[in-house]
């Protein structure tokens, strides 16, 4: 059949099974939104900043584990996706970035609105492409599909001269593709496995660091097997978060900067870290010379190039998680280990670190606490960057598989109004809480105006200190609290909300928490909430940076209004 | 990390924009090289580019497996331990007079290198032959006074029929069938 290249690219998105795109249209790429009438199962979403689009794409990959589209036109357009395309690269989601590009006998001259967006992205996407030919399209799509929902998944950027689109070409779609250069392994090596079971066997003091991987890989059940199974205590990365049950009895939180100090102190006795998933970034391990000094460490993983990288390694496992997992799981033996799991316990017990004191002023932590209670731990929250994010992980009990959604890797403020759009959108039956910080929520809050327009129910908290406050608490712990360029001036955020068109309260006192929840959650589309919280409360527990994991600065000791995240150990 | 100079073979689509994924790689790892060749090889339509890599200030390992995951990048050896041969070719502009012409001639002959040009006041000499001969060559030549230098980079294989896509006995494996 023939079509033209826009037409090619859309049958492509169709064939792939792409519902959504989210996008912004410009000149060059005008006769692709031309033809998206022509494809009503295309449902086109407008942004109103392309980072928008690229982040709505990624949280929207995130939420449903598909590859999430986003459109951008030439110079200008494409620019704009470059933030959104990094956080997605660093987290290894699977964005499809389509971006027009000039015309082909324009390209080189710097024409108007050309820009070499492929040559720009070459370090932020798993790979990309400069289409040149309306006959290619169906393969490159097939081919970029592929590659962003396989192996380590990642973005692709796929960019599209505008006469590209307009030249008409044969159509047919590849049934597989065929990529000399590129096939993870995703079973992992026998003899590794069976050494890694050996040592799973005889650890004395073992412990699982779980990351994005058991999420990406959905080894949801298989994690749970194995940690019951060799009886080994589950501590999590940041990303790693509702990879298993928080509420499970042996899961120990997060570990890193701002984990539990019980996890980093696990991780430090530990005789044997099974790593799962994740790649020892600095923000897990705190200083890395010294970390896990006792163990033997496993590191499971599909990126080869993981291993080895940061931490030297005794098992090197290459393989998908789950695949490697279920291999794993059937040489490995039944295991208790009581008093290694007491000791955690213990530590638990005399370092409460999700304890929150008992005050009159509204803190932050207990307003995710709160929406921790009247979502019943049901909702998929999508965080902003700084300590809005790491209360949210820290007070929010993640019970629900995938039920985080945060930049990690390139700490992106921004990102959470727009990606919780695209998570909503992915998993439109979900409640999604969208927790934001006054700085980050307005670095991009155009896009309230996407949520109304096409009706996408996100619930948002602004976590309102009236600080950049991440960085103001840096700025109080090492810079003599000299505060500069920290204070923050927002607008009257529920005037703002009322002139985009969205119904919203403000929050200044405990009382007012739940009743403000439950009305967000009432009421049927988008809904704002302003927290005014404590200006200067700081994310304890707290390395360092340079220091070890194990010297961990504690909240100042202070009357307890609620424990730890509770849990029952006597039916071990 | 050793301190030897690691030589690494990667057989590469012959595409646009594959040598700037490359530099671009080593670039931002911090990976440092000494030197890279790329020309085409014995497929049509593939590159072989062969890199070395100094494994006293860069992580080979990483050099190798960050390579290998980009798309275009097909195969990625490292032969330093391998038996291998390994030659470099340089042109060498060097000033000349009538007086220093025979002493330059009989260094060029002891070095089995060969002249390409003789002009009144210079001589191009081009010399192949291992990184070391190179290197030996340019300093004898250094106190003439050398006008330009132009060096190839390494380029090396294993010796024997087992190559970095060819395993005795076996035909070509992971190779693309054409497209
Ligand atoms: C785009 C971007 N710019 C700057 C930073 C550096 N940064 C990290 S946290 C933070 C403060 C965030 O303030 P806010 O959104 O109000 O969240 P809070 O920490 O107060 O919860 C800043 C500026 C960043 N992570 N991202
Ligand atoms: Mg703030």
């Amino acid at each position: 059949m023939r079509m033209n290249g826009a037409q090619m690219l859309c049958q492509s998105l169709v064939n792939e099974g792409v519902e959504v795109v989210f996008g912004y249209p410009g000149g060059a790429i005008l006769p692709l939104y031309d033809v998206l009438p022509q494809y009503p199962q295309l449902r086109h979403i407008l942004v109103r900043h392309e980072q928008g689009a690229a982040h709505a794409a990624d949280g929207y990959a995130r939420a449903t584990g598909k590859a999430g589209i986003c459109f951008a036109t030439s110079g200008p357009g494409a620019c704009n996706l470059v933030t959104g395309i990094a956080s997605a690269h660093l987290d290894s989601s699977p964005v499809i970035a389509i971006t027009a590009q000039v015309a082909r006998h324009f390209i080189g001259k710097d024409a108007f609105q050309e820009i070499d967006i492929t040559g720009i992205t070459v370090p932020i996407t798993k790979h990309n492409y400069l289409l040149t030919r309306a006959e290619d399209i169906a393969n490159v799509l097939k081919e970029a599909f592929h590659i962003a929902t396989t192996g380590r998944p990642g973005p692709v950027l796929i960019d599209i001269p505008r006469d590209v689109f307009t030249d008409e070409a044969a159509f047919a779609y590849p049934a597989r593709v065929n990529l000399a250069g590129y096939c993870p392994t995703v079973q992992g090596h026998p003899l590794q496995i069976k050494k890694a079971a050996r040592l799973i066997n005889e650890a004395k003091r073992p412990a699982i660091i779980a990351g994005r991987g058991v999420i990406v890989s959905e080894a949801y059940e298989e994690l749970k097997e194995l940690a019951e199974k060799a009886q080994v205590p589950v501590i999590t990365t940041l990303l790693g978060i509702s990879c298993f049950p928080e509420n499970h009895v042996l899961s120990f939180n997060m570990l890193g900067m701002h984990g539990m100090a019980y996890a980093n102190l696990a991780v430090d006795a530990a005789d044997l870290i099974i790593a799962i998933g994740m790649r020892f970034d600095d923000r897990a391990t705190a200083r890395v010379s010294g970390f896990a000094p006792h163990a033997q460490i496993i590191h499971i993983d599909i990126d080869p190039a993981e291993i080895g990288k940061n931490l030297k390694v005794s098992v090197p496992i290459v393989g998908d998680v789950k695949n490697v997992l279920r291999s794993l799981n059937k040489q490995i033996e039944s295991r208790t280990h009581i008093d290694w799991i007491q000791q955690i316990e213990q530590w638990r017990h005399e370092h409460p670190s999700t304890a929150i004191r008992e005050t009159e002023e509204l803190l932050p932590q207990y307003v995710i606490r709160k929406i921790h209670e009247v979502t019943a731990g049901r909702a998929i929250i999508v965080t902003g960057v700084g300590q809005n994010q790491m209360w949210s992980a820290q007070h929010y009990w993640y019970d629900k598989p995938n039920s985080l959604i945060s930049s990690g890797g390139l700490g992106t403020m921004g990102f959470e109004l727009p990606a919780a759009i695209g998570a909503k959108v992915g998993l439109p039956d979900d409640c999604v809480w969208c927790i934001a910080g006054d700085g980050g929520f307005q670095m991009t809050v155009q896009e309230l105006a996407t949520a109304i327009q096409d009706d996408i129910a996100v619930k948002i908290a602004i976590l309102n200190n009236g600080y950049l406050g991440m960085v103001r608490q840096w700025q109080e712990l090492f810079y003599d609290r000299r505060y500069v360029a920290t204070p923050l001036s927002g607008p009257d955020f529920i005037k703002l909300a009322e002139a985009y068109g969205l119904p919203a309260l403000r929050v200044r006192s405990k009382a007012e928490v739940i009743p403000a929840i439950q009305k967000a959650m009432d009421h049927q589309g988008p809904f704002l909430i302003d927290f005014v919280v404590e200006p200067e409360e700081n994310v304890y527990p707290m390395v360092v940076p340079g220091a070890a994991i194990t010297e961990i600065i504690e909240a100042p000791g202070e009357k307890v209004e609620f424990g730890s995240k509770p849990r029952n150990i006597s039916n071990l | 990390m050793s301190a030897i100079k690691h030589t690494i073979v990667a057989l590469v689509e012959d595409r646009p924009g594959v040598l700037n994924r490359v530099a671009s790689l080593f670039r931002r790892r911090g990976f440092n090289i000494e030197s890279l060749a790329v020309g085409h090889s014995e497929i049509p339509g593939f590159s072989r580019m062969i890199i070395v890599v100094d494994g006293a200030t860069t992580a080979v390992e990483q050099v190798r497996k960050q390579l290998d995951k980009l798309i275009e990048v097909i195969k990625v050896t490292d032969i330093s331990e391998d038996n291998i041969v390994a030659r470099e070719l340089a042109l060498i502009k060097v000033e000349s007079s009538p007086s220093t012409r025979s002493e330059i001639m009989q260094i060029t002959d002891i070095f089995r290198a060969s002249i390409l040009d003789v002009a009144p006041d210079s001589i191009v000499i081009e010399v192949t032959g291992d990184d070391d001969k190179v290197s030996s060559l340019v300093e004898l030549l250094r106190g003439f006074g050398i006008i330009e230098l132009a060096r190839t980079g390494r380029i090396a294989m294993v010796r024997g029929t087992i190559g970095p896509l060819r395993k005795q006995g076996q035909g070509q494996s992971k190779r693309r069938s054409g497209r």
